[in-house]
Parts: C-alpha cells; structure tokens; sequence
C-alpha cells in the first residue's frame, strides 16, 4: 500500500486552525479543548488519531461530523464546508447506538430514509452481507454480542454511502480478541469500500493496524503533536518487528507529550 | 443460518441444554408450571369457601357460596339488566380515561419538551397531585350535579396523573445519544418525533396508560357509589341496601374481570412497542 500525500486540491476532509473551547464554571478563562488543529485527509485515506482520554481527539471528530458547531476554524468535506450533520459523514460511536425498538435491517433502513423501498431493500440486504450478519436481519440489538452490535452500527453508518466513515473509539468497549476481530473487519470493508477514514482511538496498537497516517496529539490544549506515516503493506503482522518498532515510535511520541504537559496539576 | 459466524449469539442456549436435566423427577418444580401455578391458590380457595358455604359453616347472608353468586350473575343476565350495567360502568370510564389521558399527553407533551413550561406548570401540577382524588367529589357535585359529567371528570382526573407523571419522565428519559443518530442521519422536526422521539417514549407512556387506567376502575366506583341508577357500582348499593351479599360480590367479580380484560387489551394493544426491549 503506497502510503498517500495529501494534496491540497483533491482532500477528503480539510481541517483549518480548528479550536474549542468550554467555559469553566466559576473561572473567567475557558477550558481550551482544541488549539490551532490542521489536518489533511485524502480521499481514501485511513487516518488514525490517537491521544490520551481528555485531548479532545473525539471532540475532533465530533466538529467533522456536524455534531458540534460551535467551533473555531473551518473544516471541508470533500470542498464543501460543514456547517451541521451529512449523510456525506457516516459516524460510528463508541456505543452502537442502535435504536432499541428496531431490528437489525430496521436499523441499516433508518439511514436511508430518502431511497424508494425498493432500493432500500437491496442496500439493507448488500449492508448486512457486507458485515456478515445474514440471518440476524430480524434480530432486536438486545439479542446481539457486543460486537455484532457493533458491526450493525458499522452497516448503518455505510448504508448513505459516505464518502467518509467516522469511527470514534469504536472497538474500546468490546474485549481484546473481538477489537482485532473487528479491527480486521473494517479493514476487509475498506478494501471493499476504499471509503475516507478517519478512526479516534486511544488504542495505538489499532492505529498502527490500520492507520496509512497516525496523528499522535497533545492534551489541553489538543493539538497535534506529531503525524507518524505507517508505510507497512496490509495486512499488516501485528507481530513483526516493523509493526514493533512503529508502535515504539508512536508510543514515545505519546508518553513523552503526557511527560511534559502532566495530566493533572496540584 | 447462512454461513459460519465468526461470532455468535450471547444468551442463545440450546433448547436442548435445558431440558437436558436427569430424567425421572415425579414432580416439576412450582416455578415451572407456567400459568397453572397462579391458578392453584384461587382454585384450592373456592372449593374450601364452596365446602364452608354449603355446611353452613360461613353463614349465606354474609358469605353465600362462589355458586351462588355465580346464580346471581346469571340472574341478572337472564333478566337483561347486567348490559344496561355493563354499558353503563364501561362508557364512564371509556369517557373519564379518554379525557384524562388527553389532557395528560397534551401537558406531558408540552412540559417534556419544553424546560420553560416545566417550570411553569410542573409545580402546580404536582401540587393538585397531592389532594386526594376523592376529595374533588364535593366539588365536583356542586359544579356538575349529580349526572354523569360529575363522574366522567372525576375518572379524568383519576386518569391523569400516572399518564401525565410517565410521559414526562418518559421524555425526559430519551437517551440524547439516539437523538443524535436521527441527527447524523438526517431526522429533523416531525420525522424525527415520529421514528426517534415517539417510539423512545412509548414503553413510559404505556406504563402511564395502564396505570391511568386502573386508577379509571377505582374511580368509577366511587362515583358510583355516590349516587348512580345504574352501573355496576349502583348494583353493589343495591345489594347493600338489600342485604344481599351475592349481589354485592357479583359486582365485585364483575369489576374484577373488565378490570383485567381492558388492561390485557392496552398490554397487548401496546406490545408492538416493546419490541427489542428486555422486560
């Protein structure tokens, strides 16, 4: 796999001097939760942000996804800016989120709301093929492992057809085995799918899997701390020395950036 | 099953697996005889008061035996007077509980969704919560008379509450993370009330409704009892005034079984939506 360079004219998503603040209770100053973020995805990319609980990498991805709007900076999907929730942007959250009183095929439905019955039926049923759950279609998500949830989620969120997947620490509640289960997954649907992606985790052993790029950032303020190319072909051997020695690097880069801005302050 | 599945199914446990259990036992245990459990009691306790009645062990006139009211049932049945009874009880709390709940759903509607009405109407509300319900009847009598709107806005006002108290919890209690995803997917005004918001409240409201409803049965005696010419409540008067205890308990059976049958039907009316969800 050739790792890509961003180029300016043909970017996935183009983000530009992205920051957040919250106000704080009872302080004047805000709580800077994003500074100055500028990031480059190319279309078919899969980019892998990784930082520690608090660095605003979810906040990241919330501001690509329309789901937060009040923001500095501006962010581009596909030349167009954002200025709320697409069905250009398919986001898969931690929880599954799946709605309760749905079934499986229920839920890939609710995505497309806008498409004749008839072609809703065939995209349910290439969605459910593609996340390997035939013969769960009438299943309720009470009845499915926490990881088939996931997948249903994953079906959901590609069903409108994005042109780029947003995956907010979807693996970090499932266990160790069924998270590279998955993590295998979504690589075979982006081989399939060859859709932008752009995966939040705090996992860097994911990141290194499937990341062409992975962004190490820094908290409070959230900022891009460094951008680690990966250029191993897939799949890639979790075990080899290549992968090791990747996984060093980014770690390095994550711990020295928590040695110097310490996570808690007296 | 089409293919192999990487993973499976959490909680799936084979038919087999449980009735696997060493064959031989004479007697299943209570637990799982399923319905016939419920029924043992009641029976086992009619043939005992049956047995009593008939030796005269409990006096007629204070207990008749389970037969003897069932006569009575009948009785009033053969002569035609149980319909004009039955209607008469089911259209006061058809009226009280449709009026009750929608007047709930319009202010539960209007207080959930909205924190500024909450906190104008919330408080009122739940302070004419706290006077018991049946001391809204002298009221009521004074305003309305004697006649049938005095009952119905008493069974109203009985239905109200649970209704109204569920559906704001109920709205209140939409997970914002569902919300959310009818927002990434495009959901907006109307059509996300109708595919996210609605069903998301349905199993509280539900709950609601059948609580209303029950409050609607209890209520409809009460404004029976405090002056009707007909309905199952005035039988039970009659059967008072007479000394007729058969009487009495019909009327009792009788509340009993519409009771149960019209909460069955909102139970099986709102099954539908409480598909997917552990109950």
């Amino acid at each position: 796999m050739p790792s890509r360079t961003p180029s300016s004219d043909e970017s996935a998503i183009r983000l530009r001097r992205i920051s957040k603040t919250y106000p704080r209770p009872g302080r004047a100053d805000d709580l800077v939760a994003l500074q100055d973020v500028d990031l480059e995805v190319a279309p078919g990319e899969v980019l892998a942000v990784v930082g520690a609980s608090g660095c605003g990498k979810s906040t990241l991805l919330r501001i690509v996804a329309g789901l937060e709007q009040r923001h500095g900076g501006t962010v581009e999907v596909a030349g167009r800016p954002v200025t709320g929730p697409g069905t250009d942007r398919g986001v898969v959250f931690q929880e599954h989120r799946l709605l309760p009183w749905l079934t499986v095929e229920q839920n890939i439905a609710f995505a497309v709301p806008h498409l004749d019955p008839e072609s809703r039926l065939r995209t349910v049923a290439e969605h459910v093929a593609l996340v390997g759950l035939q013969g769960f279609e009438r299943c309720y998500p009470s009845q499915l492992s926490g990881g088939m949830a996931q997948r249903v989620a994953i079906a959901r969120a590609l069903a409108p057809r994005p042109a780029v997947l947003l995956l907010d620490e979807p693996f970090g509640a499932l266990d160790a085995f069924t998270r590279m289960q998955m993590q295998d997954e979504v690589l075979r649907i982006w081989e399939a799918e060859r859709t932008t992606l752009v995966l939040v985790t705090h996992d860097i052993d994911e990141a290194v899997f499937l990341g062409d790029r992975v962004v190490v950032m820094s908290s409070r303020p959230g900022r891009v701390r460094r951008v680690i190319p990966v250029e191993l072909p897939r799949p890639r051997d979790r075990t080899s020395w290549e992968f090791a020695s990747l996984r060093k690097a980014v770690h390095q880069e994550f711990f020295q950036s928590r040695g110097r801005e310490p996570e808690f302050q007296i | 099953m089409a293919g192999s599945q990487p993973t499976t199914i959490e909680g799936a446990v084979p038919q087999a697996a449980r009735s696997a259990r060493a064959p031989g036992p004479r007697f299943r245990p209570v637990s799982e005889w399923g319905p016939a459990a419920g029924l043992l009691l009641p029976t086992l306790a009619l043939i005992l008061w049956e047995v009593l009645a008939r030796t005269g062990f409990l006096p007629p006139n204070w207990l008749p035996a389970p037969t003897v009211i069932a006569d009575a049932i009948r009785d009033l049945a053969s002569s035609g007077e149980l319909w004009g009874h039955l209607t008469a009880t089911l259209a006061r709390v058809l009226a009280g509980f449709v009026l009750g709940v929608a007047a709930a759903t319009v202010l539960g509607v209007l207080t959930g969704a909205s924190a500024s009405l909450r906190a104008l109407l919330d408080p009122t509300l739940q302070a004419l919560r706290n006077i018991p319900s049946m001391a809204w009847i002298p009221l009521f009598l004074l305003w309305l008379g004697i006649q049938e709107a005095s009952k119905v806005t008493l069974i109203a006002v009985g239905a109200f509450f649970p209704v109204y108290l569920n559906l704001v919890q109920g709205i209140l209690d939409i997970d914002p993370k569902l919300v959310e995803v009818g927002h990434v997917y495009g959901y907006r005004g109307l059509a996300l009330v109708r595919r996210v918001l609605l069903p998301a409240t349905m199993p509280a409201y539900l709950v609601g409704l059948r609580g209303g409803l029950g409050l609607a049965w209890m209520f409809v005696v009460a404004a029976e009892i405090m002056g009707a010419s007909r309905g199952l409540g005035y039988v039970m008067i009659d059967g008072q005034a007479s000394s007729r205890a058969d009487l009495i308990l019909a009327s009792l059976v009788l509340f009993a079984l519409l009771g149960k049958a019209t909460d069955s039907l909102l139970v099986l009316g709102g099954r539908r939506f409480r598909r997917g969800r552990a109950t």
